[in-house]
């Protein structure tokens, strides 16, 4: 409706090749390295990997029942919403708590900023490194602190037990910091009105914030959510640093084995079917956002 | 941040306390790394105030891998990347926000979709589409996928959609073109969002990983975070103070400027109104 008033002065014509001129060369980069990879991938998981002379043929769904029968693959699915499940709900709260902290009148606010921000700054790969030697067995900082509790010495990352465990505590620390700068940013455009009518009131802290604060942002926290979903499936170089998926593939993300088969095995249409679970999380996260959550927040 | 614009609510000590736990919990790998950076080998697992302070580790980092060049390449990655996310996001936005043009609101899903489906996992494809294009191991390659953001495309629209219309219709009652238009009034209009972008985008890309390592494998187009990962990998053997040094001298121009820019960076944000 809005256009109609500009339609008036410049010529229809004119406008949509405009439009579309200032669009085009975004298209065709989107176009070209996000929508043509999604669909070849979709096309590649119905055909066999090309070998030598031998081109790729139609398989129809064998790589999909091979995936079916891949024990690793369902290992790796298992890993993913284990981490999911336990890095989501962890970054969210802590992320929370710290903004809380930070946006209230507390001492040494900007060392608090500082410390909770810093790790989102530095690339995985590099905090990763410090990470291993963290938990590095017998004279990493992890078993030395350990140490002085009487504990014997643990191989955090080599045992099959505490090795995602570690991976979560490193994703958690990541990204906590992150998310608490949306959280800061909403909690500061609350009316402080709120805050002042709840004291009259004599509401109680807790009672203001699960009634008030929380719901208020909600908004925030699907944002937050959805963003913490996406990365859960999408970053992995805490794994190729630590663990290379080990020990027993216990640590392998769905995006590990993608990377491990189609750059280490070279089995590219198995690594394109493996795509396709992770492309159809990723739609199915899409619509779910469209479908339930409100629009307007996020898209207008 | 401390404005006298608002009031805070005052933090209980016991509350005060915890959150300077955390924060210390936080900070200490960090430190962690620090200090084995900066100390004897012999010293990296020992803690004590005579330990002696070295640069030793920097410099047997600095000499035991090409981190010169790949300082070099990634910055030229970076600088390559950004510049052509904000031409390309600018023009797409500007049309998405203020030209009705046929087929506008199917594009902007299209565009939309990238947020969830990000060149991240769709490696596989992508080597093959390099590949073909002849131009696997170059910085361009590194780089091409992301070069249409659709989140730089999806906040300069709204930035864009915030600027009072009369503004734009003034300077096109006078006959200057949308692109004039765009130029003059709404870029300028926008400069806080292209910081915020501008900052986002730099630390995403000198941080970004598993692509570069996959495109990449030749000294003189690998980016610091794969060369880090080669030289922390290879038989360095496991001398912690060097590979510790070498990790916060791949990190140290980021942190720099995030420590600078501090400020700057959470307010763009929040004025952005990324919520």
């Amino acid at each position: 409706m809005r256009g109609s008033k500009t339609t008036l002065r410049t010529p229809r014509l004119f406008t949509h090749i405009y439009g579309w001129l200032m669009l085009l060369p975004a298209a065709v980069l989107l176009v070209a390295f996000t929508h043509y990879p999604a669909t070849a991938t979709f096309i590649d998981s119905f055909f066999s990997t090309p070998r030598g002379r031998r081109g790729a043929a139609f398989v129809g769904l064998d790589n999909y029942q091979a995936m079916v029968e891949d024990p690793v693959f369902w290992r790796a699915l298992e890993n993913n919403f284990v981490y999911a499940a336990s890095v989501i709900p962890l970054t969210i709260a802590l992320s929370l708590l710290m903004a809380l902290a930070i946006n209230g009148r507390i001492a040494g606010r900007s060392f608090l900023r500082l410390s909770f921000f810093t790790p989102t700054v530095l690339p995985m790969i590099a905090v990763a490194n410090i990470w291993l030697f963290f938990y590095s067995p017998g004279y990493g900082l992890l078993d030395q602190a350990l140490g002085l509790f009487g504990f014997s010495s643990t191989n955090w990352l080599g045992n099959q037990h505490t090795a995602l465990a570690c991976l979560i505590a490193v994703a958690v620390w990541k990204d906590a910091g992150f998310f608490m700068i949306f959280y800061l940013a909403a909690l500061q455009q609350l009316s402080p009105q709120l805050a002042e009518a709840a004291a009259i009131e004599g509401a109680g802290r807790w009672y203001f914030f699960r009634r008030i604060t929380f719901p208020l942002l909600m908004p925030t926290t699907l944002f937050v959510l959805v963003n913490a979903i996406i990365n859960s499936f999408r970053l992995i170089d805490h794994i190729v640093v630590m663990t290379q998926g080990g020990p027993d593939n216990t640590t392998a993300l769905l995006l590990f084995y993608i990377y491990e088969v189609g750059f280490k095995f070279w089995d590219t249409a198995y690594a394109a079917t493996l795509t396709v679970v992770l492309l159809l999380l990723l739609a199915a996260l899409a619509l779910g956002q469209f479908l339930f959550f409100d629009r307007r927040i996020h898209y207008q | 941040m401390s404005g006298p614009q608002r009031t805070r609510t005052a933090i209980p000590a016991l509350e005060t306390a915890g959150a300077w736990l955390l924060a210390l919990v936080w900070i200490l790998p960090i430190a962690y790394g620090l200090w084995a950076a900066i100390h004897p080998s012999a010293y990296s697992a020992h803690f004590g105030l005579n330990a002696p302070l070295t640069v030793e580790n920097f410099v047997k980092a600095w000499n035991a891998a090409p981190f010169a060049r790949y300082f070099l390449n990634t910055f030229l990655l970076v600088t390559m990347i950004l510049v052509v996310q904000l031409v390309l996001c600018t023009l797409a936005a500007f049309a998405f926000a203020r030209l009705s043009f046929v087929g506008r609101e199917i594009a902007f899903i299209l565009v939309l979709l990238q947020l969830m489906i990000m060149p991240d996992v769709l490696i596989v494809a992508n080597y093959r589409t390099m590949t073909a294009l002849g131009i696997v191991d170059t910085i361009p390659a590194i780089g091409l996928p992301y070069m249409a953001s659709a989140f730089g495309i999806f906040l300069l629209r709204q930035t864009f959609k915030s600027v009072p219309r009369e503004l734009d219709e003034a300077a096109r009652v006078e006959g200057a073109s949308p692109l004039t238009v765009l130029l003059k009034v709404y870029v300028p209009l926008a400069k806080p969002v292209y910081i915020a972008y501008g900052l986002v985008s730099v630390s995403y890309h000198w941080n970004n990983f598993l692509w570069p390592l996959i495109v990449t494998n030749s000294v003189s187009t690998r980016p610091l975070t794969v060369g880090l990962q080669i030289f922390a990998s290879s038989d360095q053997g496991i001398d912690w103070s060097v590979i510790s040094a070498a990790t916060l001298m791949t990190s140290a121009p980021l942190l720099i400027a995030f420590l600078l820019f501090q400020r700057q960076f959470v307010q763009s944000f929040m004025r952005a109104g990324i919520r």
